[in-house]
């Protein structure tokens, strides 16, 4: 049995964004992330996929500490992450690592690449040899040494984030936060960059914290999946069993909207159910199930009692399977 | 859907090159483009970012800024008529009758200061070619697009301003007031990739349906080959300011040809799962010095000694699927 | 037309270190009298005229440069790095009480037209140059605090911030190394145009009598001791006068060069 590296418990994130009245001011708040628990497993790749509104980006941010939660925790190896209003030990920042969506924000432009990678050396391994440091961190990415005289703008898409990765592992991390680290590439490229974090993932037993939108991405990167909607998580499950049978009407709508290239794939694309309407706004959340507005498969408890997640077994045997829906409620 | 060869086709590319003259030099951006559409047709176009989709479609309108750009060489036919060559009367009306374009960003394509109603209502007014509407008249022509693109509560929307629209429903709008007048081609530039999937999805499946029932020829740029499979029958592929190869889209996925197209297929993460392979090697060349030959040569597994040299033209293969299949590459030099 | 700024500035710049070679008349620059030559209109020997005295304007305008440059020089050396360095923490730390503590402070100097409080200032310390520049100094940071609290606050919001905060970097790297280094254009931009203004200001007060004290000759100073013998003897203060706008447009065109040189190299 594989322990837990990472744990979030009831996790809220409340934002507030204004607020309302003129005398009795009331907080205008976006629940970003309303209360979800997972935990990634030692070695393990967790994805967590979500549409925009989701609040999958949120709990990327609140697991580095760019955020404090509002409620709820997330503990590493069982040492919680958020002790008062203290900033985070430096032995707990070398632990956990962030790639970001976007390696032209990322990257300091002003910075060369040297320096760029100088930095989490210069803070957490002061004794050793910098320079051979920066080269052997090139190496691990497959960039050449001379790439250390430049500037991130010298760089294409895809060598940028291949240096924002450089940065994540110099700090010689055993968890990484990967906050959507193809989308802003083409695929061409997005093929050698996650084939890359599969191999350094062996290599230096790293547990990954998926993100992303795509979910075809997600079969072949992830061992675990969990659905985001609107704050809430709401199915989770194996990566192989959860793309077999995905339980959730929002899943099989997400599942049948993917577009893909070829017949075999296409059987795997739920037919019966289509996208309609839209994501309502994280500001305004409908009552009940958030996702009521959309379902086809909709109850008339469904608008008034949000469901809580419950166990279903997996089709494919010993594989735990998640799902928070009226319609495989306690009777199921 | 099926055409005569030998029609007259609807759209006619030919040997289009487009430069950019910048600071330092000229970036050969398009180099000898040919496309065509035939009437009815749904024709995607593929190729990765900066491969020159969007310049190409922009030369159709003429809506390129020139200078920087400027077209040396080539030709653009519609219905028989060079729009390189109209003059601005004649242009105007290709643009307000004969050809539309949606964009990948919606918000950026509608006016936030002015209601959804005043801007379709001007485009209305634009269709009717002088025959004067009087306000009522526009505001009843203008709410049937958007009808017709199932949006929520039209009266209402026609008075809102686009900030109150979701990323979905200004696509919708904006597809609205591309069909306003009864137009013979729609460019669709990536109208899907700002949404999320559920949305673009929605998207797609509406202006697929939309062209069908109104007849409209359709060009759909994108990157994203699944799109291409599911909505168009026939596909261009697009790499570094050239076409590389062309099918119908069964043909296409059943059997890429050129190697570009195969690395890109394989670089696709499988909704079967399985690993995904490891892409292709490098990055678009410069436009400012193009490698020689072959374009694609510098990154591609079966580069020949030729491939440095020459450039290739379009090699025919006839199968039993769909009509033409050509591709431009030298592996494919005898199979004629 | 850059070029012509920087062509201008390095003139003035040459002229002014090496006023005592290039002047005809060096001596000239302080207490001279020579009253056989008073009030004598441009001509081969003096270009520019002399003054009710008999002093080479011209001369005394190459040492003007060097009151003018210095007070540009040094008043920008006050006010750059405690502004900027304001700019940047109050940016840093956006939304906190030290944000609002700074940025106030900043608002209620800007409130006041800088150069009365100069004038105020210069009124009641000792009128001389040294005290000038202090009182222009005393107006000119929030400027740099404001133009910087701007950008740092925008940029405290990229990535490469956050990156290194995950890292565990120390305040003092993120604030000085990640984020200054991009305020470094806008604020060598808005340093070769403030030089003129500054110039301008002090000119101003010396013509009004707090900056530059006779008989050394501020280019204000001269224009001022000229404008009550218009305009007969109009070559005592036009000329001195020109040369101030000269100063002024030629900093401002290079100003102008600067940005638009940043401008495309970020494009």
């Amino acid at each position: 049995m594989t322990t837990d590296i990472l744990t979030v418990a009831d996790l809220k994130k409340y934002f507030v964004i204004g607020h309302s009245g003129i005398l009795k001011r009331e907080p205008i708040t976006v629940k970003a992330v309303d209360g979800i628990s997972f935990g990634v497993r030692e070695g393990e790749t967790f994805g967590l996929v979500g549409e925009s509104g989701s609040g999958k980006s949120t709990v990327a941010y609140t697991t580095i500490g760019m955020y404090r939660p509002t409620e709820g925790s997330i503990s590493f190896r069982g040492r919680s992450l958020f002790d008062g209003n203290k900033e985070r030990p430096l032995a707990i920042k070398k632990e956990i690592q962030i790639v970001f969506q976007d390696p032209g924000s990322s990257l300091n432009p002003r910075r060369s690449i040297k320096q760029i990678l100088e930095l989490p050396l210069q803070v957490h391994r002061q004794d050793e040899n910098r320079l051979e440091q920066v080269v052997r961190l090139l190496e691990m990415v497959e960039l050449p040494p001379d790439y250390m005289q430049k500037y991130p703008q010298m760089l294409g898409g895809g060598e940028k984030q291949m240096v924002a990765i450089a940065r994540a592992l110099a700090t010689d991390p055993s968890f990484i936060i990967l906050d959507e680290p193809t989308s802003a590439l083409d695929v061409s490229i997005q093929a050698k960059i996650i084939n890359l974090l599969i191999r350094l993932q062996n290599e230096f037993h790293l547990s990954y914290l998926f993100i992303t939108h795509d979910l075809s991405l997600m079969r072949n990167v992830a061992s675990r999946v969990a659905i985001m909607y609107l704050g809430k998580i709401c199915e989770v499950a194996e990566a192989a069993e959860f793309f077999r049978n995905p339980y959730h009407p929002y899943t099989r709508m997400l599942l049948s909207s993917i577009p893909v290239i070829s017949e075999e794939e296409e059987k795997l694309k739920p037919k019966k159910i289509i996208s309609t309407g839209e994501i309502p706004s994280p500001v305004n959340v409908p009552t009940g199930c958030s996702f009521h507005l959309r379902c086809p498969a909709k109850l008339n408890v469904c608008s008034e009692v949000d469901p809580v997640m419950v166990e279903i077994e997996g089709q494919t045997g010993l594989a735990r399977h998640t799902v928070r829906c009226h319609l495989y409620g306690q009777a199921g | 859907m099926r055409f005569e060869m030998g029609t007259s086709p609807l759209l006619e590319i030919k040997d289009l090159h487009v430069h950019f003259d910048v600071y330092g030099g000229t970036l050969r951006v398009l180099d000898g483009v040919n496309f065509t559409v035939h009437s009815g047709q749904k024709v995607g176009l593929v190729g990765e970012t900066g491969c020159g989709k969007t310049t190409t479609m922009k030369s159709i309108l003429r809506i390129l800024p020139m200078p920087p750009a400027r077209i040396p060489r080539g030709e653009i036919y519609f219905k028989g008529q060079d729009v390189l060559k109209m003059g601005e009367g004649e242009l105007r009306q290709v643009r307000s009758e004969g050809i539309s374009m949606i964009f990948q960003d919606p918000t950026a394509a509608l006016n936030p200061v002015f209601t959804i109603g005043q801007q379709l209502g001007a485009v209305v007014k634009y269709s009717m070619e002088g025959k004067k509407l009087s306000k009522k008249e526009i505001r009843e022509r203008a709410i049937i697009p958007l009808k017709e693109v199932a949006l929520p509560d039209p009266e209402r929307m026609l008075d809102s301003y686009p900030i109150q629209l979701s990323g979905g429903m200004r696509q919708r709008v904006c597809i609205a007031m591309a069909l306003v007048a009864s137009r013979e081609l729609l460019i669709a530039d990536e109208p899907g990739t700002s949404l999320d999937v559920t949305i673009e999805d929605q998207i797609l499946r509406l202006l697929h349906r939309l062209v069908e029932e109104k007849n409209v020829s359709v060009i759909l740029i994108t990157h994203t080959l699944g799109v291409v499979r599911e909505t168009t029958d026939r596909v261009y592929v697009m790499y570094a300011g050239n076409m590389v190869e062309m099918a119908a889209t069964e043909e296409l996925f059943a059997q890429p040809l050129h190697p570009y197209t195969r690395g890109l297929m394989d670089a696709v993460p499988r909704l079967t799962g399985g690993g995904i392979a490891d892409g292709i090697p490098g990055r678009i060349p410069d436009y400012l010095n193009p490698p020689p030959g072959c374009r694609f040569h510098p990154r591609c597994p079966r580069a020949m000694e030729i491939c440095r040299q020459e450039k290739p033209s379009f090699y025919g293969k006839r199968s039993g699927v769909s009509d033409n299949h050509e591709v431009a590459c030298f592996l494919y030099r005898d199979s004629e | 037309m850059s070029i012509i700024g920087l062509v201008t500035v390095l003139l003035i710049v040459f002229l002014a270190v090496f006023a005592p070679l290039v002047a005809t008349h060096p001596k000239h620059a302080s207490a001279f009298v020579d009253f056989a030559n008073a009030s004598s209109p441009p001509c081969r020997i003096y270009p520019f005229g002399t003054d009710v005295v008999g002093r080479d304007i011209l001369s005394r305008i190459f040492f003007g440069f060097r009151f003018s440059l210095v007070m540009g020089v040094v008043v920008l050396a006050l006010v750059v790095p405690p502004g900027v360095t304001l700019g940047l923490v109050a940016g840093y730390n956006q939304g906190t009480w030290l944000d609002t503590a700074i940025m106030r402070i900043t608002d209620i100097f800007l409130a006041v037209p800088p150069l009365v409080l100069a004038l105020a200032m210069c009124s009641v310390l000792t009128p001389n140059l040294f005290n000038a520049m202090i009182a222009v100094s005393l107006m000119w940071w929030p400027w740099y605090t404001r133009l910087v609290y701007g950008l740092a606050s925008t940029l405290r919001n990229e990535f490469f911030v956050s990156s290194a905060e995950a890292i565990g970097a120390s305040k003092a790297h993120i604030i000085f190394r990640e984020i200054l280094p991009n305020c470094i254009s806008p604020i060598f931009t808005k340093m070769s145009l403030d030089v003129g203004w500054v110039i301008l200001i002090g000119s101003s007060l010396s013509f009004v009598g707090l900056g530059v004290q006779p008989p050394r000759p501020g280019l204000g100073t001269m224009v001022a001791d000229g404008a009550r013998y218009l305009p007969d003897q109009w070559w005592i203060s036009v000329f001195p006068a020109l040369a101030i706008v000269v100063v002024v447009l030629g900093f401002n065109l290079l100003g102008d060069g600067l940005r638009d040189m940043f401008a495309a190299e970020e494009g």
